[in-house]
């Protein structure tokens, strides 16, 4: 049985409900809000941001346009055209937000989940594919959007961004105070990955190092089947202080503040002052990819209860009410979204298999004689069969 | 240029130190490796001489050493990491096998992984649990990795170097009890053998003996000793496991027709059974016998009152250079 933390007075060291506060279910006191669910603007003392009608707009089109890639890929899945897909459908703000408090030179360790980071760092969607098809493990040049490539270890990445960042305290590009120069790592993982090992090593060495990187944990309650109080008996966002860094909690289905929580951070990191824990509390309104079936282990009023929160809705409703769109440019963004799926479907669907002898191709840098051996062998082999034509 | 007698444990401070002289993204990084200089002091003033921010302790956690080694790579850097024994790189495997490994592949070339994974291997030191052991068949097995062993202070010297030069990451075996052993001459005008290259050390006619890392020593006493018997043993320093180089073995076996290998690494599914494998693939009719081999048993590494018994020993060997003429 799990036992959460209670009221009653432990025999050894202090009330953790005292120490943490009650149960997380509602995001807690802590939750650093700047637009309800509602679509209320509220306004906060440490995080907050004077949003243009331009950013708001671009934020609900990118959100849009990035629950349609989900939901394109989501159906090629179904199709056939790809092997698996993994869903991000309900935490479009939190990516949304943590992608476009980027700068061109901070870099992102992804997950196998972060297709709005993406979107925002400019890779093409359809390279997102190739992964979840099988014609590829990763289809874009890291270096050319700054962007890493999934990674499906869970926790493997960041480490990796851990050790990026301290690359970039070597390369002098930390703490110049010069905004072009100056640059960031973001770490992205979820509930399940901070029971890992790698993760609490990346907040130990990011610790000891001050390192400019910025661990952005998606609390979207699951981790396939098992639920966020399997992973930890505190809030996620509490356990940094542990580690000596700031953590704080943002409602992941905000866009407004997971964007100015996210900036803030990667400030932070930039100026030099070390890492920072950014706990984004959201929801997984999906299954964990396609082949998961949710309704073995989750009640279907908590999913309904989070539809309310719909990341997407409330700044719709605010843009609106403030009479910062039109039903011209809603639909304009409608159409967008619709070439955008009818271009990933064909272009998925027209995606060619690799080459098989190109799997000997990458496995070094500097090819081995024997492992060029075996390919030429291989290579002989299939010359045998009628026809070939590799 | 001078020559100097030097230790293995001075040719890999020595080939460290040059190798960061001639590129300043080389990196050190490890446990103990700054002010004590590793417990085995093979960085000795290293980051005297090149500061903290490029001879790095780091935090007791070998997966976060690996892992941060990882990000650096793709900052375009060439992080060198010490485990400090061989028994403590598992916490480090998943990094080791899941990413160094697969970082090239996975991005069509795009990403490379320069890393070189130093680690202190074999026994007969007198150690405790977890500080003798010779895991480098799990390396070998895993596609990606290069795996090397040094056996000597010259070549210590060249191969860090090489190592470090390499694009693709290289798990880079040192014989800890070599470290302080013996002295060699070091010539540094002597041009060294490309690095995924083996040789033969001793030239015979009658039998090949296959060694690397410690066993080579071993190997050399054994091929001495086997002369002294009227047998003409040729002893190959194998230097690279993977890939390995199978030409000076191949020509080698077919001219003697006998084959042994030797290691310290547990018998079953080690370094000798792929030999094995290979050599009778392609000497398949040359050989007079089946090829052998020499290792340690097929069990943990035992307490250091008995690993004497547990390790090849130049009996050991010579008893299986016998058998090769029983057949």
């Amino acid at each position: 049985m799990t036992q959460q933390p209670t009221g009653e007075t432990p025999g050894f060291g202090p009330n953790l409900v005292e120490v943490f506060g009650p149960s997380q279910q509602d995001g807690g006191p802590e939750l650093i809000q700047l637009l309800t669910p509602e679509g209320e603007r509220v306004h906060h003392p440490e995080f907050d941001h004077d949003f243009t009608a331009e950013e708001l707009r671009g934020f609900y089109r990118d959100m849009v346009l990035t629950r349609r890639i989900d939901t394109e890929a989501t159906a090629l899945q179904r199709h056939g055209e790809l092997g698996i897909w993994a869903q991000l459908l309900g935490q479009e703000a939190a990516q949304i937000g943590a992608g476009r408090a980027l700068r061109p030179q901070d870099f992102v360790f992804p997950t196998y989940r972060e297709h709005g980071v993406a979107w925002c760092r400019g890779v093409d969607p359809l390279r997102l594919l190739g992964l979840f098809r099988g014609v590829d493990q990763g289809g874009w040049n890291p270096d050319d959007n700054n962007f890493g490539l999934y990674t499906i270890v869970i926790g493997a990445q960041t480490l990796h961004a851990t050790g990026y960042a301290m690359g970039m305290q070597r390369d002098g590009v930390v703490g110049t105070g010069d905004p072009d120069r100056d640059a960031a790592v973001v770490a992205h993982f979820g509930d399940g990955a901070s029971s890992q090992g790698d993760v609490n090593e990346a907040f130990i060495f990011a610790a000891s190092y001050n390192a400019p990187v910025v661990f952005f944990c998606q609390n979207n309650q699951w981790a396939i089947s098992e639920p966020i109080e399997r992973q930890s008996r505190i809030p996620l966002y509490q356990r940094a202080l542990g580690f000596g860094f700031p953590g704080v909690r943002v409602d992941g289905n905000d866009v407004l503040a997971t964007y100015a929580v996210t900036k803030a951070a990667l400030q932070r990191a930039r100026d030099g002052q070390g890492p920072t824990f950014v706990e984004a509390y959201t929801y997984r309104m999906g299954a964990h990819t396609t082949t998961d079936d949710p309704t073995r282990y989750r009640l279907s009023g908590d999913v309904e209860s989070w539809k309310l929160k719909d990341p997407i809705a409330r700044v719709e409703v605010y843009l609106r009410r403030n009479g910062l769109v039109d039903d011209e440019f809603l639909a304009g963004i409608q159409a967008e979204a619709d070439d955008l799926g009818h271009t990933l479907r064909e272009g998925c669907k027209a995606m060619p298999d690799p080459q098989p002898m190109s799997m000997f191709d990458h496995v070094y840098a500097e090819m081995t004689d024997e492992l060029a051996a075996q390919r030429d062998a291989y290579a002989a082999y299939l010359e045998t069969f009628e026809g070939s034509t590799h | 240029m001078a020559t100097q007698k030097i230790t293995l444990a001075k040719g890999l401070n020595m080939g460290l130190r040059k190798a960061m002289e001639a590129d300043d993204k080389v990196l050190l990084m490890g446990e103990d490796v700054g002010k004590l200089g590793g417990v085995f002091r093979i960085t000795d003033g290293l980051q005297k001489d090149f500061g903290e921010d490029r001879v790095i302790d780091s935090p007791l956690a070998e997966s976060g050493i690996v892992g941060t080694a990882v990000g650096m790579a793709m900052r375009g850097y060439r992080p060198v990491v010490e485990i400090q024994f061989d028994g403590f790189v598992y916490p480090a495997y998943d990094q080791i096998v899941c990413q160094v490994a697969k970082i090239h592949f996975r991005s069509q070339g795009r990403v490379k992984m320069p890393i070189v994974i130093r680690i202190p291997f074999g026994g007969g030191i007198g150690a405790v649990e977890h500080h003798s052991e010779s895991p480098e068949a799990q390396f070998a097995h895993t596609p990606g990795l290069k795996v090397v062993a040094c056996s000597n202070p010259v070549d210590g010297y060249w191969m860090i170097q090489q190592a470090i030069a390499c694009d693709d990451p290289v798990i880079f075996l040192e014989p800890k009890r070599q470290y302080h052993a013996d002295k060699a001459v070091l010539d540094e005008s002597v041009t060294p053998e490309p690095l995924f290259t083996s040789r033969v050390v001793r030239e015979g006619n009658d039998l090949t003996l296959l060694a690397y890392g410690p066993m080579v020593k071993t190997a050399l006493k054994a091929a001495e000793a086997a002369s002294g018997e009227g047998r003409s043993v040729e002893v190959i320093d194998l230097r690279t496991l993977s890939p390995l180089d199978m030409a000076p073995v191949l020509e080698s076996v077919r001219r003697t027709g006998r084959a042994v290998v030797t290691h310290e690494a547990h018998v079953n599914l080690g370094m000798g059974a792929e030999l094995a494998a290979r050599i009778t693939e392609e000497c398949f009719y040359s050989l007079e016998a089946p090829v052998l081999r020499v290792g340690g048993f097929d069990t943990p590494y035992p307490p250091s009152r008995i690993e004497e018994d547990y390790l090849p020993d130049l009996d050991r060997v010579l008893d299986a250079v016998d058998r090769s003429w029983e057949f």
